[in-house]
């Protein structure tokens, strides 16, 4: 009923053209500083990454780096490294699903179900995450202890563990993962949930749809971009993450995000640049096709 | 209650203003966005103190004429006055013209004294508070100064949009569709409010509508706009029992128009020729004097009759097929197919004087010479049609 | 017979979705237990297990060494990073917003890359940055504050713009209509009506630059935030009382939202 009695947004599109009299310069003089920051503090990084990248691997910190064009940083990254690169693209796409699966009805619910409760449980979405992402992830090294509530009901349910124990596995890192970014799933799927007209889904059903066949051919279709979103803002931190598995996880776990830190701190400059950029191109090709797949073939 | 006694009138030059305020002109103004021409060469004069419907369907120019005035949007070319002073490219601020706009536009995070008290305080004028109170009355919104604007109905927030404008009284208030976001019943009350606010304080009211019925009875002159120009332009009447188009013979109410070509045209009197019959019309009714033309009548202008007709004093077409009745309580709308297969439309009162016709009763229409109409063949004969209906 | 089916089936699918939902909410709130739980907990170790209960985390949650040290240095570069990224990213927001130039859209795509990508592709980057600039010797707070107003700058352009995107031109021509030059109207009306989204922003960075671990840990040098210090102390023994700062920290934020939605709320009530 929320959708119908929506006050009527403005109809003024055209009215937010800027007003005359303002010249573009001030619409860059605005954006100046800015645009200045991320040139200075991303571009550029990213750049001095890609050189850091083809750096002679034999220089170090005290004796310094020497540009010599080298590829063979990403052949030997890639080489060494590629279960770890295929494991941490493995466990986001895995902590993606999750996530989507775990956020859909949350934020299903809170669209349409939740009626004056709305605001509230979408403060309740996002609550958990003002207390320190580190904190929380350590709180789940409790949760699925040995001896803990997860591991005791699995047990008295017998229910079977692989290995008898849910901490240091590919389980607990994933959970981990889903968690931490479940919100990132939720509230752009919220956003997209909340603008679809109610009265379209209930017009599916005049039309002889089913509650699951409207639900297929109307919602869904119109939540795409809020699934597009939320897919893309959980899988990209997910695969790059090192926190999850250093907390949670066993050498087992050993991701992507964990290889560089550590390449970095033991100062190996230019395979853990060449190990970063490798991650950065995968995850932009892998999002790049994502959107090009989602956005210009037919949803479902 | 009065109010444009006691208000200094906010204009640059207020030894100017004073008084009956001054005309509003545009000169050859034209309004073009990319390759879309919004306004095309228009030049009107609007006399102080009348009140000025701007009419037309969606797209027609009408809101962006207005904006030109308020200063939202500057010609391509041309200019505006108002009284001599050029007013083309003055920002809206330094104009003595304020807008009630669609939608009304009423700040949400300011109560509805301070939304009123928005444009005195900007001019830095003293005895706001009395000001916002004696607006408040005109308005009837007495008890509602501190209220803020979301808790207002549809029809309050109408009536703080018109406060929040004229306690500036400014020489030409213009309004926006004001009434649109209204329920109907809301709305008639509103246009004769309107009208009598308009009357009490004297202001120049620029209003512009797609609605004619409002135009029609709230304004002294209504301007037809179509295409970014002006159709027709003058008092309602006139507009409608002698429309120069067929898009304002359309838009403005309904028009029956029959294909004829004019036989004689000596004296007062033209004569026209239709499907074999001849019709009448006094000369100064027709807008070609020559060749193939519409002749045009007003549906409840027609009579049906079930004899005969006496073609010497009326004008009348001959036998026709009642295809469809529809009663409305007060009055029916026949449609009668004619031989040559066009539908017509005749509205009767329900006076009880004769019982309704029945669906293949056969007709004659018939009416008077000097409620018919003659418009150019070269005019479509269904300009307007689909814009008058979106318009209702 | 089979309307009542329906029917029923009807009430389950609806009740089905609330009831996942709430599942989903335990999920998300279950560590949040966890952390009221610890803070309680009278041991520090290294596997994270309450062992008995003490009030002395909560009366004295300094007593780790550096902990509160590193809670201040993070109360610092969160407080001047969002000032910095607030007032960077809302300029930013209405050159992108109010303004048609060339290069709009390019800007846009330039603003959004930041957040897609992975912090450890900005963190590393940065700190082969600073190591190729010769800086390697000085990373500390300076750099650290640097980082986190370019990875929480996109965040708050994206939020402001999304205010500024709702606001309805047509009260700024009202503005103008009513007398109100370009400078009053930006201070009585857009500014006022787009406040609440900046303000949100600033939360927002606050929290993402207070929560950094992962960027801060590649600019840091020797300098100790908190993240940096719950990260150390994981390695080691946990003292229970970064509960006591998780706690705190969770019930200062949502009493912050529920007054911030409450004063959101104030004036907008429907007409009774």
């Amino acid at each position: 009923m929320t959708a119908l009695t929506r006050a009527p947004r403005g109809n003024g599109a055209e009215h937010r053209t800027p007003s005359r009299g303002r010249r573009s310069w001030t619409g860059y003089l605005l954006l100046l500083p800015g645009a200045l920051w991320l040139a200075l503090f991303f571009a550029v990084p990213i750049g001095s990454l890609i050189s850091t990248s083809l750096y002679d691997p034999s220089g170090t910190l005290e004796t310094g780096y020497r540009m010599a064009f080298e590829l063979g940083n990403y052949t030997d990254a890639i080489r060494t490294y590629a279960t770890e690169i295929w494991r941490s693209l493995w466990y986001a796409g895995l902590a993606t699903v999750f996530a989507l699966l775990l956020g859909y009805p949350l934020a299903y619910a809170i669209a349409f179900k939740a009626g004056r409760w709305k605001n509230l449980l979408l403060v309740l979405v996002i609550a958990p995450f003002f207390t320190s992402f580190l904190i929380r992830t350590l709180s789940w090294k409790l949760i699925l202890a040995d001896n803990g509530v997860v591991v005791d009901t699995l047990n008295f349910l017998h229910l079977p563990i692989p290995n008898g124990r849910l901490l240091d596995t590919s389980v607990a890192v994933v959970t981990g993962l889903t968690y931490n970014f479940l919100p990132f799933m939720v509230l752009p799927l919220y956003a997209s949930l909340e603008k679809i007209d109610h009265r379209l889904i209930e017009a599916a059903g005049d039309l002889y749809a089913s509650p699951f066949q409207g639900f297929r051919k109307v919602t869904l279709p119109l939540s795409m971009p809020g699934v597009v979103a939320g897919t893309l803002l959980t899988f990209i931190p997910a695969a790059g993450d090192f926190i999850n598995k250093e907390l949670l996880g066993s050498p087992q776990q050993t991701m992507i995000g964990n290889r560089i830190q550590g390449l970095f701190e033991s100062g190996s400059y230019p395979a853990a640049a060449a190990l970063s950029v490798t991650l950065m191109v995968l995850i932009v090709v892998m999002v790049i096709a994502y959107i090009r797949r989602a956005g210009t073939e037919d949803l479902l | 209650m009065s109010v444009e006694a006691t208000v200094a009138p906010p204009l640059a030059n207020p030894a100017e203003a004073g008084g009956g305020g001054s005309d509003l002109r545009l000169e050859s103004v034209t309004k073009r966005f990319g390759s879309f021409t919004a306004v095309d060469d228009l030049t009107l004069t609007i006399p102080a103190g009348s009140f000025f419907a701007l009419l037309g369907p969606s797209g027609c120019g009408k809101t962006t004429t207005l904006r030109m005035v308020a200063g939202l949007e500057e010609p391509s070319t041309g200019d505006v006055y108002l009284g001599d002073q050029r007013i083309t490219s003055l920002r809206p601020y330094k104009r003595p013209v304020n807008t009630v706009f669609q939608n009304y536009a009423l700040f949400p995070h300011l109560s509805v004294a301070d939304n009123i008290a928005f444009g005195l305080k900007r001019q830095g004028r003293k005895g706001v508070d009395s000001e916002v109170t004696r607006m408040l009355e005109l308005v009837e919104l007495v008890g509602y100064a501190e209220r803020r604007p979301a808790q207002l109905s549809g029809g309050q927030q109408q009536r703080v949009a018109l406060a929040r404008a004229l306690v500036n009284s400014p020489q030409v208030l213009l309004l926006d569709e004001p009434l649109g976001a209204l329920d109907l019943k809301l709305r008639r009350q509103m246009q004769i409010e309107l009208k009598g606010i308009q009357t009490e304080v004297g202001l120049t009211f620029v209003h512009v509508t797609h609605d004619q019925e409002e135009a029609m009875t709230m304004a002294d002159t209504v301007a037809v706009m179509h295409g970014g120009v002006i159709e027709q332009m003058g008092a309602p009447t006139d507009l409608y029992d002698n429309p120069a188009t067929t898009f304002v013979a359309n838009f403005l109410g309904q028009s029956n128009l029959v294909e004829g070509e004019i036989r004689t045209a000596d004296g007062d009197e033209l004569t026209v020729a239709v499907q074999g019959t001849t019709i009448r019309v006094p000369a100064e009714r027709a807008r070609v004097r020559s060749g193939k033309v519409w002749v045009g009548v007003r549906p409840e202008k027609v009579v049906v009759h079930a004899e005969a007709a006496d073609a010497e004093v009326t004008n009348s077409l001959p036998r026709g097929t009642v295809s469809d009745v529809s009663y409305s309580g007060v009055s029916t709308q026949y449609l009668v197919r004619m031989p040559w297969d066009q539908e017509l439309t005749v509205f009767e009162q329900n006076t009880g004087a004769r019982p309704l016709l029945r669906t293949g009763d056969q007709v004659d229409l018939r009416w008077r010479p000097q409620h018919t109409f003659v418009l150019d063949a070269a005019q479509d004969a269904s300009a307007g049609v689909q814009d008058a209906k979106v318009g209702v | 017979m089979n309307a009542a089916l329906v029917r029923t089936g009807r009430w389950i699918t609806e009740h089905l979705i609330l009831f996942v939902a709430l599942m989903v909410l335990l999920y998300l709130f279950l560590p949040i237990f966890v952390v009221v739980l610890m803070s309680f907990d009278d041991t520090a170790d290294l596997g994270y297990q309450f062992s008995g209960f003490t009030w002395a985390n909560w009366t004295d949650p300094c007593a780790p060494f550096g902990l509160c040290s590193a809670l201040t240095t993070s109360l610092q570069i969160g407080l001047l990073a969002t000032i910095g990224a607030t007032v960077l990213g809302t300029l930013m927001a209405f050159a992108l917003v109010r303004h048609r130039f060339r290069g709009r859209g390019m800007a846009n795509v330039g603003i959004f890359l930041p957040m897609a990508s992975p912090e450890i592709v900005l963190g590393s980057s940065l700190l082969a940055l600073f190591v190729s600039a010769g800086f390697s010797g000085q990373l500390g707070f300076a750099t650290i504050l640097v980082a986190h107003i370019m990875f929480t700058l996109s965040f708050v352009v994206v939020t402001v713009k999304a205010r500024l995107v709702g606001l309805d031109g047509r009260l700024e021509q009202a503005a103008m209509d009513l007398y109100a030059n370009e400078w009053q109207t930006f201070w009585r009306i857009t500014f006022p009506l787009v406040f609440p989204g900046i303000l949100g922003a600033a939360l927002l960075a606050f929290s993402l630059s207070f929560d950094d671990y992962i960027v801060t840990s590649f600019t840091a040098g020797q300098t100790e935030t908190f993240p940096l210090f719950v990260w150390g102390s994981a390695r080691r023994e946990i003292p229970p009382q970064i509960n006591v700062i998780g706690t705190v920290m969770f019930l200062i934020s949502v009493l912050l939202v529920v007054a911030l939605e409450l004063w959101r709320r104030r004036g907008q009530r429907p007409a009774a």
